[in-house]
């Protein structure tokens, strides 16, 4: 290596090192430091309140806890069974309700809809608006269906899946949406180019392509519903002391139950309700899991 | 197919009612087939718009039986919007308008009665990039028999003549259940080309088929190409001269023309002619210059 070239390198090496870094430094390790705090800040709250949650509630992980029936007589052995029952009645029957009714939904809205008609940009607007309604808003919806359908007597499984659905419908049509999207076009125009129909097209190529995607976005969907209280509560879902068995019974919902428990007086219940709401939180971990695990085995890359 | 008389035949080619006669008889081109002799597909006045925008302005070509017809030009003068609209692939553009007529055996393929999917089971289109879809190399080319409806006895024999016909069955006769993902990019190219023909279409479009291709799989396709012209009409867009002079019985040369007022470019045909009169002799002076390399 020659003196020219040492001078030149040693000259660039120092060139980097000049000028505003210094203070660009500063900022960026502030900044970095509020990150850091922000995110620290967030997970330490939830920590905190899933810790203390499953301390509280550490004593009543037992057989009782999903085998019984609430009791406010055998305060110490009250149980879950019509709440767990109850909300895997709403999720399922929520799930047959809104699946098929948001992949439609979304089907229309991106394959066959005319985006420019003045009625889809219509439901296009609304579409993300709803999706940032507040629950309640559709408990009472759900309510006034119930009543128009006729049933006079509340809480039953029907109107609390027709409120869950309302309320992840929009979940469910926009992640769809989204799948069908990342479906690349050539695809279609493939298939169309050998005579296929557009709805030929959809239903052979582009859906079972985008079954991944839409498996992901419905199972979040879902587990939101299934931690939702305010619509069901809105409905009267309230206790009850039997296995539903059908769509018209009378049901309890995990969710609600919680809610009611964790504001008794009594520590016992209290106690139980923290317990639940650790069983919960198992449940919806369980359902994102899934949904994760879904989209990683199937990603795939156009 | 039985014989029609010629022009009962013409006036039904691509009636909707006609269709499901066609597919009973399994065979969708044998229609055009018993046709008079002539031009497959001629276009007349042909404008094509995107919105406001005027692609390309009155093009009139005619395509010969069993010829391959070349189409070129420099980059956006129109020839991909030209034959997109062949088959009626721009309808799938939102905002397009195609003005004139393109007829197929005499018959206005923007017709009333016409639908576009028949027209598309008559004339196929290969794109720039190979768009295999995500299934088995099998079931790539059974898709159109299957969804055309196509009376198809023996999938197997189809599946094996459609993979000869593109010059692929020995390199992949044996992993026919593997996804067509795993295929090299000329291989994907020529199970393209399979697919469509085992629809068997009247006519093939292809938009620069090779554009995605090193020159040893370009040849192949090329070859390919010639053995094809003696049971399809072919036309091909493409950007390299050497091919169109190579493959192609008749060449049509398309510019761009910036227009006074607005400025935007809308392509036009310069020169329709045979091969080796538009390379040998070409007539217009933008003809010469292009092929020569000085433009575009
Ligand atoms: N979908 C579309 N929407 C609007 N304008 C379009 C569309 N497709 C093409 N155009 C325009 O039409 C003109 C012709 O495009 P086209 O793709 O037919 O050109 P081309 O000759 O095939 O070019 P290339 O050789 O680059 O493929 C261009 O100006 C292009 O911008
Ligand atoms: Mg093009």
């Amino acid at each position: 290596m020659n003196v020219a070239a040492v001078t030149a390198s040693r000259a660039t090496t120092q060139s980097l090192r000049t000028g505003g870094n210094k203070d660009r430094n500063v900022a960026s390790l502030v900044f970095l430091c509020a990150l850091w705090f922000s995110l620290f800040f967030g997970v330490a709250v939830l920590v905190v309140l899933i810790v203390d949650t499953a301390i509280a509630g550490a004593g009543r992980f037992d057989a009782n806890l999903f085998t019984n029936y609430e009791s406010t007589v055998r305060k110490g052995e009250t149980g879950f069974r019509a709440g767990i029952l109850g909300s895997l009645w709403l999720m399922m029957s929520t799930a047959l309700l809104a699946i098929p009714l948001g992949i439609a939904s979304a089907v229309y809205l991106e394959e066959f809809a005319d985006s420019r008609a003045w009625y889809n940009k219509f439901v296009e607007v609304n579409l993300q608006n709803l999706a940032a309604v507040p629950s309640i808003i559709y408990g009472m919806l759900a309510a006034a269906i119930m009543t128009i359908l006729g049933y006079t007597y509340q809480g039953i499984v029907l109107g609390g899946a027709i409120a869950l659905a309302l309320l992840i419908l929009p979940v469910i049509i926009i992640s769809t949406r989204e799948a069908l999207r990342a479906v690349p076009q050539e695809i279609r125009h493939g298939s169309l180019a050998l005579g296929a129909t557009v709805w030929q097209t959809t239903w052979r190529q582009v859906l079972p392509s985008a079954v991944p995607g839409i498996a992901t976005g419905t199972i979040l969907g879902l587990s939101r519903a299934i931690g939702e209280a305010a619509p069901l509560i809105m409905i009267g879902v309230a206790t009850v002391r039997f296995d539903p068995a059908w769509l018209t019974d009378k049901v309890a919902a995990l969710p609600v139950q919680i809610y009611n428990l964790a504001s008794a007086p009594q520590e016992e219940l209290q106690q139980a309700a923290s317990a639940a709401i650790i069983l919960l939180l198992l449940m919806i971990l369980g359902m994102n899991a899934l949904a994760i695990l879904i989209r990683n085995k199937f990603q795939r890359n156009w | 197919m039985t014989i029609h008389s010629p022009t009962s035949t013409t006036d039904e080619i691509l009636d909707v009612t006609d269709r499901t006669e066609a597919v009973n008889n399994g065979d969708a081109s044998d229609l055009a087939r018993t046709a008079p002799r002539g031009p497959v597909m001629e276009t007349r006045d042909l404008n094509v718009f995107y919105g406001d925008f005027h692609a390309v302005h009155d093009v009139n070509l005619s395509f010969g039986r069993h010829e391959i017809t070349a189409l070129i030009g420099p980059s956006g003068c129109g020839k991909s919007t030209v034959l997109r609209s062949l088959n009626r692939m721009n309808d799938l553009v939102a905002g397009a308008k195609v003005q004139g007529s393109v007829t197929y055996h005499g018959e206005d393929i923007y017709g009333p009665k016409v639908d576009p999917i028949t027209v598309r089971q008559h004339i196929g289109m290969v794109f720039q990039k190979p768009n295999p879809f995500p299934k088995s190399i099998y079931d790539n080319i059974a898709y159109g028999p299957r969804v055309t409806g196509m009376k198809v006895t023996d999938m197997d024999a189809v599946v094996e003549d459609a993979l000869r016909g593109a010059a692929l069955w020995d390199e992949v006769k044996d992993k026919l259940k593997s996804p067509a993902y795993g295929l090299s990019g000329g291989q994907q190219q020529r199970l393209c080309i399979a697919r469509t023909i085992a629809t068997r279409p009247d006519v093939i479009l292809m938009d620069e088929p090779c554009s995605a291709l090193d020159p040893i799989a370009t040849a192949r396709i090329e070859d390919l190409m010639s053995e094809l012209k003696t049971e399809f009409t072919i036309i091909i867009v493409t950007h390299n001269m050497q091919q169109a002079s190579r493959v192609s019985d008749r060449t049509a040369f398309f510019t761009a023309r910036p227009d006074e007022t607005t400025g935007n470019r809308t392509g036009l045909l310069v020169e329709f002619n045979r091969t080796q009169d538009i390379f040998e002799a070409p007539a217009d002076p933008r003809t010469e210059a292009y092929i020569t390399g000085r433009f575009g």
